[in-house]
Formats: structure tokens, sequence, C-alpha cells
């Protein structure tokens, strides 16, 4: 059969070899609609074929959690019968085409995976990478994305509590929105997508479907050229208001225990939702397309399975709750349709003005999905550099100024105040520094929740950089007082079919794995995105770590500002003045270069360990995380944040610049007024600590610098973003 | 002495003040349905912020001609104090019960932050709680907060001491740059002429828990709670 078999000239995005599997799945030549329901199950996108035999290595269990990858978010005990759902999801492709529409919904889609599940979202962070700020689309692009994130999220009211933005030139073509949603459950009441049950009503709800969004997640699955823009119909557009009433309606029908399995409408809309629900509930579904709410006209069937119009959800009910079902949602003013049932054929039937138009047995459409292992080459080891190899900046002081000012390093306040952080009555920590602090409404519990990478250690060393961006996260979430519990991961890299990329992404998810398991950290969601690229050029590897963690009880927070003149100030951990791949360097010096700062997995989880137990035992003040910048930064932003300075006095070994700036990992700046008994619980620890002053006055002095006003640090850190966004 | 919070389709601020006025009155207060005709017997109602039927035609201007909403006039016009917070107090410019408009902010950006506001009005069943003149630190959260009205409605407001709340900078005094959204002469928040109705843009139940970073807010909660209890 396959060998006379008519090839479509259109493939759709599938290889030849794909076809022939297909041909065999289906005994005959597939129509056109099955031929579109194969693309999109087998897009990278969406069947995660080059990534999975590397995504099986990353550690998933412990005793936190509930459930790990493969269903709709990951979901950890936080106790008290409560937990944690929460996933990263990249809109990278969308973003990029259309950002504030691409933006907006990539926020409504992984608010729909976590409430998806019975969470109420509590918070949203975004991981967002930029061009360089010199190219003509960086401004419009920042615009429309912030934008597109704070009328999504204010409007459906939920917090969005923090993020990270970097810019690089390597995001010039590609760049990249990363949302995050952390929602709270009862652990009694989590759904899952399994439609187990036989003669089971299929039933939709929300949103009508339209031609919106037909192949996005084939459009996610190539790379752009620069005819990119002719694919803006591609991009679905999103009503956050829709998504508000449908959050409402699904929890309150929640709250009652009529729903078998519920999946949301994402990638690939009702095809991949359905399918889903068929093969995790190893049953069949026949679905009657007549049947679906739809907005427009005479719309195929291949549009009606392909459309990811959002704000969408599909359920399995109990057999006779569908009034009760209907009843909640026409209160919401929300489309209720019964569309199918579940049975025994292990089959997607399609049915369509009585006839039928799609027939496809379940199992192997899922099981035979295509599972690459690609070829990869490692990144090429780079040299370790010495101090002397990153000439000393004329002036230390002139330097921090300049770095704090830099469109990396400087304030974020421009784009968090265009964000609703205060809705739901609950961000004990707001956007600025270290983790945000979100607490559990009605009680004393806090999530601690952190999304860091660090690109250009990923572009030196990929199983460094991907260690250190599971590190930074952890250390992130243990600097406000926080135990980590578990991370989600974004996976975004270039063409998985060019060896060298594809070992960028074997070596970060190798490092991840690493320091997951070290960390006690593991990995319970994710997402990937690969093809992020423009005419050949790939982004930076930038594997994005969302950690959660738990603070048992709130009143017990940490905060990074300053405190008490007098204060001793001690920075936890060594510094070795690590300058390769620094920002100094790449900013200051000539360019990024050299080997990044290697992680001490033992050292990284020693020093956080005792960082947490010092806070929680009162023994500090103020606590922050050293990353990019280093010592200098992380003592500026301190005193920014605090409006008062320090006197560091401390006569550094190693060249001042290398001290200042340099890039050690595992280490934190805290501040104590009882210097001596903190020394002790560190010897006891065998935790170095180095004081380096104390808290005090109006000015931040850095040995062998002049003062610093804090008020000039603060007028240095706030300038750029406002003003560039204001320019033309 | 009871409360009850109007909730619309949209109303994402709802639950935050039932908390607030929880804390203040010690019982929760009612949540009353946007498609409802008809409200218990309540000492207090409040049009809470949110974005009520998604801000679709202009923010507010569906929810003013909700069922609810006649009922919420009427009681408003029989003495029952009505606050309305952010999108509650566009519902309010919306339905009649205070004048002026609330256009989108002069930055066309949502702004999220803490301001100051400086107390022109300690005399009402609100702000008892606070002195005249004085500035209290309350957020606001918002896209369309920039208050307008023509010059003889204007001029009535400041004749009548009909405003209760202006942005000012942190020693009280009124300036451009306090002002967050371009408001006319820097008012943030409303009373209508017999003073049993208030429209304010800024979030007081944002900051009425000192782990959120402030208690400003609290007063205005605890006043209403004593008054509707005396």
């Amino acid at each position: 059969m396959s060998a006379t078999a008519q090839r479509p000239e259109d493939l759709m995005g599938l290889s030849d070899e794909e076809f022939d599997t297909i041909l065999e799945i289906m005994g005959r030549e597939p129509n056109f609609t099955e031929l579109s329901i194969f693309s999109v199950m087998w897009s990278e996108h969406c069947s995660y074929k080059s990534s999975k035999f590397w995504l099986k290595t990353l550690p998933t269990d412990g005793p936190q959690v509930i459930q790990g990858p493969g269903e709709n978010a990951g979901v950890i005990d936080i106790g008290d019968g409560l937990a944690a759902i929460f996933k990263i999801e990249s809109h990278n492709h969308p973003s990029f085409i259309e950002p504030y529409q691409g933006a907006a919904t990539g926020v409504g889609g992984i608010m729909r995976d976590v409430f998806t599940m019975g969470a109420r979202p509590i918070a949203n962070l975004n991981a967002l990478r930029f061009g360089s700020p010199d190219h003509p689309k960086t401004r419009h692009l920042i615009n429309g994305v912030v934008a597109g994130i704070g009328g999504y999220g204010n409007c459906i009211g939920v917090p969005t509590v923090g993020g990270e933005v970097n810019f690089d030139p390597g995001y010039n073509g590609n760049i990249l929105v990363n949302a995050m949603t952390v929602g709270i459950a009862n652990t009694d009441k989590i759904f899952y997508s399994a439609a187990a049950g036989l003669g089971l009503p299929v039933v939709y709800v929300g949103s009508k479907t339209g031609r919106d969004g037909i192949h996005g997640a084939t459009m996610a699955s190539a790379e752009f050229d620069d005819d990119s823009a002719d694919k803006r119909p591609t991009v679905q557009v999103g009503d956050p208001f829709t998504e508000k009433l449908l959050l409402e309606a699904c929890l309150e029908l929640m709250a009652t225990d009529a729903i078998v399995a519920i999946q949301d409408m994402g990638a690939a809309g009702l095809t991949s939702s359905s399918v889903e629900m068929a093969s995790k509930g190893n049953v069949g579904i026949t679905l009657n397309l007549d049947d679906v709410p739809q907005r427009e006209t005479e719309m195929q069937p291949f549009e009606l399975m392909l459309s990811e119009s959002q704000e969408r959800m599909l359920m399995v009910l109990k057999p006779g709750r569908e009034d009760e079902a209907r009843a909640i949602f026409e209160k919401w003013e929300l489309d209720l349709s019964v569309i199918g049932t579940t049975n025994d054929s292990e089959r997607l039937v399609l049915t369509s003005a009585g006839e039928v138009v799609a027939d496809i047995p379940v199992p192997p459409l899922v099981a035979a999905a295509p599972e690459y292992e690609r070829p990869w080459t490692a990144t090429p080891p780079r040299e370790v550099l010495g101090h002397d190899a990153v000439p000393a900046p004329f002036d230390l002081g002139v330097a921090l100024l300049t770095m704090i000012e830099s469109p990396d390093l400087c304030s974020r306040r421009w784009i968090w105040e265009q964000y609703d952080h205060m809705v739901m009555g609950d961000t004990v920590g707001r956007p600025g520094v270290d983790a945000a602090l979100v607490r559990v409404h009605g009680t004393q519990k806090a999530l601690a929740i952190s999304t860091d990478c660090t690109p250009r250690y990923v572009e030196a060393n990929p199983f460094e950089g991907g260690k250190q961006a599971v590190a930074e996260a952890w250390r992130n979430v243990t600097s406000v007082g926080a135990t980590p519990l578990a991370v989600t991961n974004n996976l975004n890299f270039g063409n998985p079919e060019r060896p060298e990329i594809m070992g960028q992404l074997v070596g970060a998810v190798q490092g991840m794995g690493e320091a997951c398991l070290a960390l006690d950290s593991p990995v319970v969601s994710g997402n990937v995105s690969l093809y992020n690229e423009t005419n050949g050029a790939a982004i930076l590897p930038t594997p994005v770590i969302g950690c959660v963690g738990l603070l048992e009880d709130v009143t017990q927070r940490m905060g990074a500002a300053f405190e008490a003149d007098g204060d001793a100030i001690f920075v936890v951990g060594e510094t070795t003045g690590w300058l390769g791949c620094s920002i100094y360097q790449r900013d200051m010096a000539g360019g990024s270069a050299g080997a990044p700062p290697p992680v001490d997995l033992n050292t990284e989880r020693q020093n956080g360990d005792f960082v947490r137990a010092s806070i929680a035992a009162h023994q500090i003040n103020a606590c922050h995380d050293v990353s990019d910048g280093g010592l200098a930064v992380a003592l500026a932003e301190m005193a920014i944040a605090g409006n008062v300075g320090a006197d560091i006095d401390y006569k550094p070994a190693i060249p001042v610049h290398a001290w200042a700036f340099g890039e050690d990992q595992a280490r934190y700046v805290v501040t104590t007024a009882d210097p001596a008994s903190f020394e002790a619980l560190a010897a006891a620890a065998n935790v170095a600590v180095t004081r380096i002053g104390r808290v005090g006055g109006a000015a931040l002095t850095l040995p062998g610098a002049e003062p610093i006003s804090v008020e000039s640090l603060r007028e240095a850190h706030t300038r750029w973003l406002p003003e560039y966004m204001a320019s033309r | 002495m009871t409360a009850a919070v109007i909730v619309f389709p949209g109303s994402n601020c709802d639950r935050d003040v039932a908390v607030s006025l929880e804390a203040a009155l010690g019982h929760a207060p009612i949540m009353a349905w946007h498609g409802d005709s008809t409200l218990p017997d309540v000492d207090l109602i409040v049009v809470p912020g949110g974005f009520s039927y998604g801000d679709y035609l202009r923010s507010g201007a569906m929810a003013a001609n909700s069922p609810i909403m006649r009922e919420v006039i009427a009681r408003a016009n029989g003495g029952t104090p009505v606050l309305g917070i952010c999108n509650g107090f566009q519902v309010l410019t919306e339905c009649g019960l205070l004048p002026g408009v609330l256009m989108r902010n002069a930055s066309l950006k949502f702004v999220c932050r803490d301001v100051d506001l400086r107390v022109e009005r300690a005399d009402t069943v609100f702000t008892s709680q606070y002195t005249k003149d004085q500035v209290i630190r309350i957020p606001v959260a918002h896209h369309d907060g920039n208050y307008f009205t023509d010059p003889e409605t204007h001029k009535a407001l400041e004749d009548n001491g009909q405003v209760a709340f202006r942005y000012c900078a942190a020693d009280g005094s009124i300036t451009d740059d306090a002002n967050p959204n371009g408001s006319l002469a820097n008012i943030a928040g409303i009373l209508n002429t017999a003073g049993n109705v208030l429209g304010m843009m800024p979030h007081p139940e944002r900051l009425a828990d000192p782990l959120l970073g402030g208690l400003d807010g609290a007063p205005m909660f605890s006043a209403l709670a004593e008054a509707i209890a005396a």
C-alpha cells in the first residue's frame, strides 16, 4: 500500500519517513483532515520529538511531588492539604510576529494549564529576552510584549509578580517570551486529563471556535525567515475577560464532583486535547463537529480541529451531570456543548453532516509519534581566564555606575509598574529583588518564586550554564528564607537539526539534571521551544528555570534591603574574582569570552542551607544573592532598596575589579547585628564567610573608590529603561 | 451592620475588599451578583475594582446598566453609603451617581504603584479616621484613571468640597509629578453632594495588612464599620 500510495504535495511539515509511518498506521492514505491531525500531533511543539530522549534523563521524583511532567502542569505538596501547581511555557514565535497578542495569549495559555488542574492561579512571572536595544524592532517589541502581558494578567486579576529581562543581539530576530503561572489547589481536588470511562459525555466549554491560530503549533516548529510577518494569521487573539469567566466557571464546576477529566485546548486545539484525553484514558472518542460552537461560517473539519482559538476547555463529565454543568456555564455567560462521547474503540472518530470525516487509531497516533536521538556535538570548552586577561577600569565607581545603568542590570520598574502585581491581596514580596513572595490565601504560608537563566554562560558551556540556571533560581528562593521544592523548565534553543545546537540542548539538560538532583529540586513540568532562529542565526541557548519554594511562616521572610546602621556585612561563599563571561567583561572590557564560572553543587547546597538556617534563626537582617555584576552590583542593589549606604573596608588579595565584579557562584551578601555569632555559626557549618564592611551613611564606599551616594546609585539604576522607551 | 460587595463578570478585587471588610466588620460581607435585581437590607455597598465586562465599550459602561445597579442607585439616593474603588469608581460615574469621567491615563499605560494621597475631607463616613490634609499611601492599579470633567462641574466639586482625595507629593503638595494618570486637579476620589457616595481610583484594600507593606487603607474600613455600627 505505502509504495503505491499517492504522496500529497504538501506534507504539512512531516518528513517522508513520518508519512510512511502514517500510511502503515492508517492502512490507507489519510485524508486531508487526518493528515492535518498527524501533522500537528507530530510537530516538534506537540511531540517533543527532538528533546524527549534527553528530557527523560531529568530527575522528576521526590516526596514533595504529586504530579511530575506529562500533565497540564506539575503539582507539589506544600502541606496542610494544599498543593502548588505550576508550569512555564514559551510563546516566542507568536510574540515576535505580533508582540501584544503573542504575549497576551502566552499568559492566557499558561494560566489555563494551571486552572485546568483545579488550581486558582495566584502568581504570574515572565522570562523575557529581547534583541539589542539598538535594533530597530526592539523598542516596539518591548512595548507590545509588556502591554500584552499586562493587558491579559491585569484583566483576569492574577498578579504578575516577577520575572527577568535580558538584552542580546542574539535575540534580534527571535525574542523569547516565557510565561509561568503558579496556582493553589486542595490536594484532594486535583483534576487530570485521562478520560477513563465509557459512554461519558465529552463537553466543550468556553469561547466559540474561529479560524485563528490554525497551524500555530506547526509555525512554532520551524525557523523564521524574512517573510515571517506573513505568519501573522497563525497568531491567536486573546480575550482575558472570557478567560476570567472560564476560570470562575471551571472552579465552580470543579467544586462539585461532576468532572471526570478536563484538558485545556492549547496548541493544536481540539485535536491535541481530545487525543490526549482519549490516550490517557485508553478510550475512544467520537466527536460530532457540527456541535462545536463556531463563530465563523462554513468552517471545515480540519479548521475546527486545528483552530487555536483561545479560552476553550474540553471536559468529560459523569453521565447525567450535563445540566448541572450547563447551569454554571450559563451563569457565567459561556457556551457549553456536548460534542461527543467516549467509547471502547480507542479511535478518534470525527463526524460532520452525518459523515465520518476522520477515523484515526489513537494509540499509534500517540505512541508512534517520532522520537529522534539527533546527532549532536559538544560545545568546545573555553579557556579559563586569569584576572589579568580582563583589564581593570580606570575608575571602579564609574564602572559600577555604568553597569547598574546598563540594559541588563538596570531597574525593571518601568516594566513591572505596568503589571498589576498586588491584586488578590497576597503579594508580600513585590517585584524588583530576588524571588517574589506570595502568601497562600488565608494561611501563614507563602510561595517564593523565581525565574532564572544566564544565556551567556550556557553559550560558553552548556553543562555549567544549565547547572547555573537551576542554582541561581534556587539561590533566589533561598534568599527570601524559603525552601526550594521543585522547578519547571523552558528550554529555548535554535534548530535541533544542527548538531552544535543539539549539543547545547544536551549539555544544558545534563547540567540541569545534575543540579536538580543535588539541590533536591526535581523538574515537575516544562516546555521546549526549538527552531528559535531567523535566517539561520540561532538565539543564545536559553534554558530558563522557574523555581518554587515554600516559606511556612510568611512573617519570617527575609528582604534584600540594608536595614540598620552598623550591621556587619558578610559575603557567604568564596570570591575568586571569576571574570570570564561576566557582565563586567562583556560590557566594560571588550566582550564575553573565556569559561563561565563553574557551579560547585555541594558548595551551592551547603551555602544555601546555611543561609536559610541563619534566616530561620533570626541571625541576619538582609540577604541578597550575588549574580550578574558580582558583589559590587549586589551591594548597590541592597543600598538602593534600603536607602542607606555601606562602607566596604575589606582589602581584597586579588585585583579589586575582579573582587568587585567577578561572578563566582554560590554566594550571598548578608547583614547581621551580631557578627560574632554569625561567624561561629558559619564555622560550625563549614561555610566560608568574609566580613567586608558595615551598613550606614548615605553612600556606598567600595575598596579603592570614591564614595558613591545612594541617590546617584538610584538615579543611575532607574534612568535607562524609561528614557530608552520614551525615545524614538 | 452588614455590607454588600457587588460582583460583576470580570470583577477581580471583590475578594480583596471582602477581606478588608471582614477584618473591620468582624463578619463577611454579602457578595451580590450583577444579575440580581434586588439587594438585601445592607448598611454599606461596595462596588469593587476589576474589569467588569472586560471594560469593553468603556470602563464601567456595561456594568452601570446591569440589573443590580438600579437597586444600588436607589439605595444611594436613599442615603446608604456606597464606595466605588477603581473600576467601581468608573461604574459610579457611568451610572450617574458621581459626575465626570475616567479617561485613559495620560501616559497611555497601565500604572500599578503606591501613591501619596492628601485627605481633603475627613468628615465623611468613609474618612472620619483620617485627618484633613493627612498624607496617606495607597496603591493605584489602573489604565483608565484620568479624571476629567467640564469647568462648571469642576468648580461645583471644589465649591461643594466634593473632592475627597488628591494625588500629592510626600509633603502633601499638589504637583504634576505626583499625578500618576493626568487627573484634573490631581483628583483621586470624589463624593456626591450628599456625601454618602465615594468613588476613588486608589485601592485602600491593598494596604490594610502590614505584611503587604502598609496600613494606610485600614482606617477607611474601620471608619465605615464604626459608622454603620452606630
